[in-house]
């Protein structure tokens, strides 16, 4: 907790973290080996350095709560912050490739739980590349919801291979869903958005949402407003282009 | 576990090498090496060597050879390799009846009961999963689908816990326990235990501390990665070739407390007999090995290659120790020398090769399943040879 206030990083009036100090590229290889520390298994993740609100580390049986939403890719974190307060019971976390994104937004929480007592307990993140790593955070059918909020595009036939979106990494989301769990992908590429559709209509674990259900899912409302991304692209009066679909048990 | 980036030196391709390749056909009908490009089979039914027949648009492999197999049935028998290349042998006729192209070199092939399918893997003995291993230390555990063609998207669990690449794996079963349990290997120098359906791991063999390895240098094996597991069908017990280990390690089982029991190492096979694959017929009561590697591209040396068949398991009760076992006789091998001249190319080898084999080994291991770190001209190099572009509909 930056308690300096010669920091420059942290802004004086609101407590919140300069976006200006924490910019990356945004583009980011994640076919590469990084550098940071991968759980050998979900049962070696430390819940309680994410929400120490809701694990006490002295060993309570307390609720053994499991994190339910995971936004992939969650940028600077504004789609986090807008679902920590409507889903105030529900734990999610935020994973991210780049490291100064990353430590933007847990600087974001930290000072957000100071300033609102009580709230933004349920919400973290964690520098990892979800290709490669989800089962190593998350176990089979546990969360209820994933985000993919204006992925990177990679526009080159070559790149394909490193969208966040594809038959095969579908496999692996449908693994961590439940069934009935939802997945929700937006973007203002028509191109990648018709991709992301096509890989997920042609998956035989999921199956399109009908629309008064999206009408239905407060969720849906926050895919084109909440993310920074996703205010330009309204400000620039763009399209975006969203798929929203269900885990569903395959057919026998 | 910290994921890091490997100290890796540049090896220039050409000087490396790939190992050699044993595998037995599951009644004992042939048995096939694989050296290099170079595929050889002697036919132990006929006894004589196999001229294999390659009619197919890509005549033979061009690169070297990374995966064989026989088919549980004996019928097919696959090869893969470097040359992105994978064919389908008839065992009858060794006629090649397929060679397709892959877009990635392919590391391993395995053919299931009803057909063929092309990746890293292993059949559960009951045919209802498929097990991949990979680099970043997971195995997948798959259903295996109803229609294979659409592809197998269900999965079922992952085995975590391996610290490192996996390397290999293998089913271990009995009429007992039919659906078996898995047993891998990685370069964490562990071999472990898993139940594939919940995906938990039973338990680990850290067989360095164990068994208090010597390795052919005189230094204590702590850490070293495993290149081949063979289970020995119908019984409880793993053999496993440990790189820079001396003859083979053998590792028991009880099935029944779910845990490994004793490990024992085979070390009479000879002073640097290092080996790089194993195999094993049904019938289990010999373990073929082979050591060797192929010549590097454009090099004047032979290729190096030795295979020597332990004997001395016996349909035991699993409860009985860990078999002392032998290494069979040149002349008592089946198929004799004219296996050993076909498979080995020729009917004895130098044991003094034995060792530059082993390093050799040991590096081509290494590049196979770390990922290598290139400067940007070998990327731009590499590329060339790429072949995943736009497929035509």
């Amino acid at each position: 907790m930056l308690e300096n206030e010669a920091n420059p990083t942290i802004s004086k009036s609101t407590g919140l973290p300069r976006k200006r100090f924490y910019r990356a590229r945004a583009h980011s290889n994640p076919l590469s080996d990084s550098h940071f520390p991968v759980p050998i298994s979900p049962s070696h993740v430390d819940y309680s350095l994410h929400y120490p609100q809701f694990f006490s580390s002295s060993g309570e049986v307390g609720s053994i709560k499991k994190v339910q939403f995971a936004d992939v890719g969650c940028g600077f974190g504004g789609l986090l912050i807008s679902l920590s307060t409507l889903f105030p019971e529900t734990l999610m976390i935020g994973m991210e490739l780049r490291d100064k994104v990353t430590e933007y937004v847990r600087e974001r929480i930290l000072a957000l739980r100071t300033t609102n007592p009580g709230q933004y307990q349920n919400v973290s993140v964690v520098r990892t590349n979800s290709m490669k790593y989800i089962p190593n955070y998350f176990e089979k059918g546990q969360l209820t919801k994933m985000f993919f909020l204006f992925p990177d595009p990679h526009f080159k036939e070559k790149n394909h291979r490193r969208r966040v979106i594809s038959p095969h990494l579908l496999d692996e989301y449908a693994y961590v869903l439940e069934a009935g769990g939802i997945i929700y992908t937006i973007t203002d590429v028509e191109e990648l958005g018709d991709w992301m559709k096509s890989c997920l209509e042609n998956h035989p674990m999921f199956e399109a949402l009908a629309e008064e259900e999206l009408e239905a899912d407060p969720a849906v409302k926050l895919l084109n407003t909440a993310t920074e991304e996703g205010q330009k692209v309204a400000r620039n009066e763009g399209q975006t282009f969203q798929a929203v679909y269900r885990r569903i048990a395959p057919s026998l | 576990m910290e994921n890091t980036q490997p100290e890796g030196g540049e090896n220039n391709r050409d000087l490396e090498v790939a190992p050699a390749l044993i595998s037995v056909h599951p009644t004992q009908d042939s048995v096939a090496v694989a050296v290099g490009s170079d595929l050889r089979v002697f036919d132990l039914r006929g006894n004589c060597a196999v001229t294999l027949v390659d009619e197919t648009g890509e005549a033979f492999h061009k690169d070297s050879i990374r995966a064989i197999r026989y088919g549980a049935n004996g019928k097919l028998f696959v090869s893969s390799g470097d040359d992105k290349l994978v064919k389908v042998w008839s065992t009858d006729s060794w006629r090649c009846n397929a060679s397709v192209c892959s877009e990635k070199r392919v590391s391993a092939v395995a053919v299931s009961n009803d057909g063929l399918i092309i990746t890293s893997l292993e059949f559960s003995p009951d045919g209802r999963f498929i097990v991949t291993a990979d680099r970043d230390f997971k195995i997948r555990v798959t259903v295996f689908p109803k229609k294979p063609l659409d592809g197998a998207h269900e999965i079922q669990s992952f085995c975590l816990g391996h610290t490192e690449f996996v390397s290999c794996l293998a089913f271990l079963f009995t009429v007992d326990y039919p659906q078996g349990f898995l047993v891998s290997g990685g370069g964490d120098s562990t071999v472990r235990l898993w139940d594939i359906n919940p995906g938990t791991l039973l338990d680990t063999c850290e067989f360095g501390s164990k068994a208090g390895i010597v390795d052919y240098k005189g230094n204590e094996v702590s850490c070293s990665t495993v290149t081949d597991l063979c289970t020995i069908p119908g019984s409880n017990v793993v053999a496993v070739a440990v790189q820079s280990l001396q003859g083979i390690l053998l590792v028991s089982c009880d099935l029944s407390s779910q845990t490994f029991g004793a490990v024992k190492v085979i070390s009479n096979m000879g002073d640097s007999f290092i080996p790089t694959s194993l195999g094993c017929s049904s019938s289990a009561e010999l373990l073929w090995t082979i050591t060797g590697v192929s010549k590097p591209h454009g090099s004047n040396h032979n290729s190096l290659t030795c295979v020597r068949v332990l004997s001395g398991f016996k349909k035991t009760i699993p409860d009985a120790a860990l078999p002392e076992l032998t290494v069979v006789d040149d002349n008592e091998v089946p198929g004799a020398e004219k296996l050993l001249e076909k498979l080995q190319g020729s009917v004895t080898v130098e044991e003094e090769v034995f060792l530059a084999a082993a390093e050799a080994v040991k590096t081509s291991m290494c590049n196979l399943l770390i990922k290598k770190q290139y400067t940007t001209e070998k990327r731009e190099f590499r590329k060339r040879g790429r072949n995943d572009k736009k497929t035509k509909h």
